[in-house]
């Protein structure tokens, strides 16, 4: 599991560089999320466009990493491919995440 | 009915990683037998979820056992039936699915329980039999027809 941040005025941008957020990394990965968010503050965009796949445990990792941030700080996810994008939108988590095509649209948002 | 029927079998042992690397040799598979790269996404969801299953309901708490996948395209359908020699289903029926509650507060959203309400959605026909020791579960979907 391979995650990389970069810090922004608002929040911080977390980069996933794994291909898969599957069943065998789930764990994994949201333990280096909160290695990753907890000293920082704000919102956080989380970079899926190197994603090519997740399955309902990397979806309940997500939803486990949005809670572990707490009320006062966002997740927004960015960037995400064709079959990652068809896991949250047929789960309807497209209504309790904000889901931005790419890093750069999520970032606009964030000036705006 | 077909000409040319195409099918192939692949075991793996129900292990995360095992599976994991099961899933992409099975999909590349399915591709180079002419599975529409739009319609990988659903099938790669839906054996993800109902391997993953296997593994850590079926298999739980015991030597993780076979899995073994056959697949067969066969005229419009793509046909994949998926065997493990684990625990029953509970009740001996297949999950209704249902979709997921997000109605409630944030720290009440679920971490699970999406993985039967995909598998139903995204595969045209799935039926369960519980056989002397073996699950099998077999599942439809449709093919976009071929030059359309």
């Amino acid at each position: 599991m391979t995650l990389t941040t970069t810090a922004m005025d608002s929040g911080q941008i977390v980069t996933v560089t794994s291909p898969r957020i599957d069943a065998a990394i789930a764990i994994q990965f949201k333990e280096a999320m909160r290695e990753h968010t907890v000293d920082g503050s704000g919102r956080v965009i989380l970079d899926l466009s190197g994603v090519e796949f997740i399955d309902s445990s990397g979806l309940g990792a997500i939803v486990a990493a949005m809670k572990q941030l707490g009320a006062g700080r966002r997740l927004d996810l960015a960037g995400l491919t064709p079959t990652v994008d068809k896991v949250f939108r047929l789960t309807r988590m497209d209504s309790v995440f904000k889901l931005f095509p790419s890093l750069d649209e999520a970032m606009a948002a964030d000036a705006g | 009915m077909s000409d040319n029927p195409k099918s192939f079998e692949h075991v793996f042992v129900a292990e995360e990683f095992a599976a994991r690397e099961a899933l992409c040799t099975i999909m590349n598979r399915l591709v180079a037998m002419g599975l529409a790269e739009d319609q990988m996404g659903g099938a790669e969801i839906v054996l993800a979820e109902a391997v993953n299953n296997i593994v850590e309901h079926a298999y739980a708490g015991m030597e993780p056992g076979e899995i073994r996948l056959n697949a067969r395209f066969e005229g419009p359908h793509l046909l994949l039936q998926i065997e493990d020699w684990g625990r029953a289903l509970p009740d001996g029926e297949l999950p209704e699915g249902q979709p997921a509650d997000l109605t409630g507060p944030m720290d009440d959203l679920p971490e699970g329980g999406f993985g039967w309400f995909m598998i139903r959605t995204l595969s045209r026909d799935i039926s369960y039999a519980r056989t002397e020791g073996c699950n099998r579960l077999c599942l439809t979907f449709d093919l976009i027809p071929p030059g359309s």
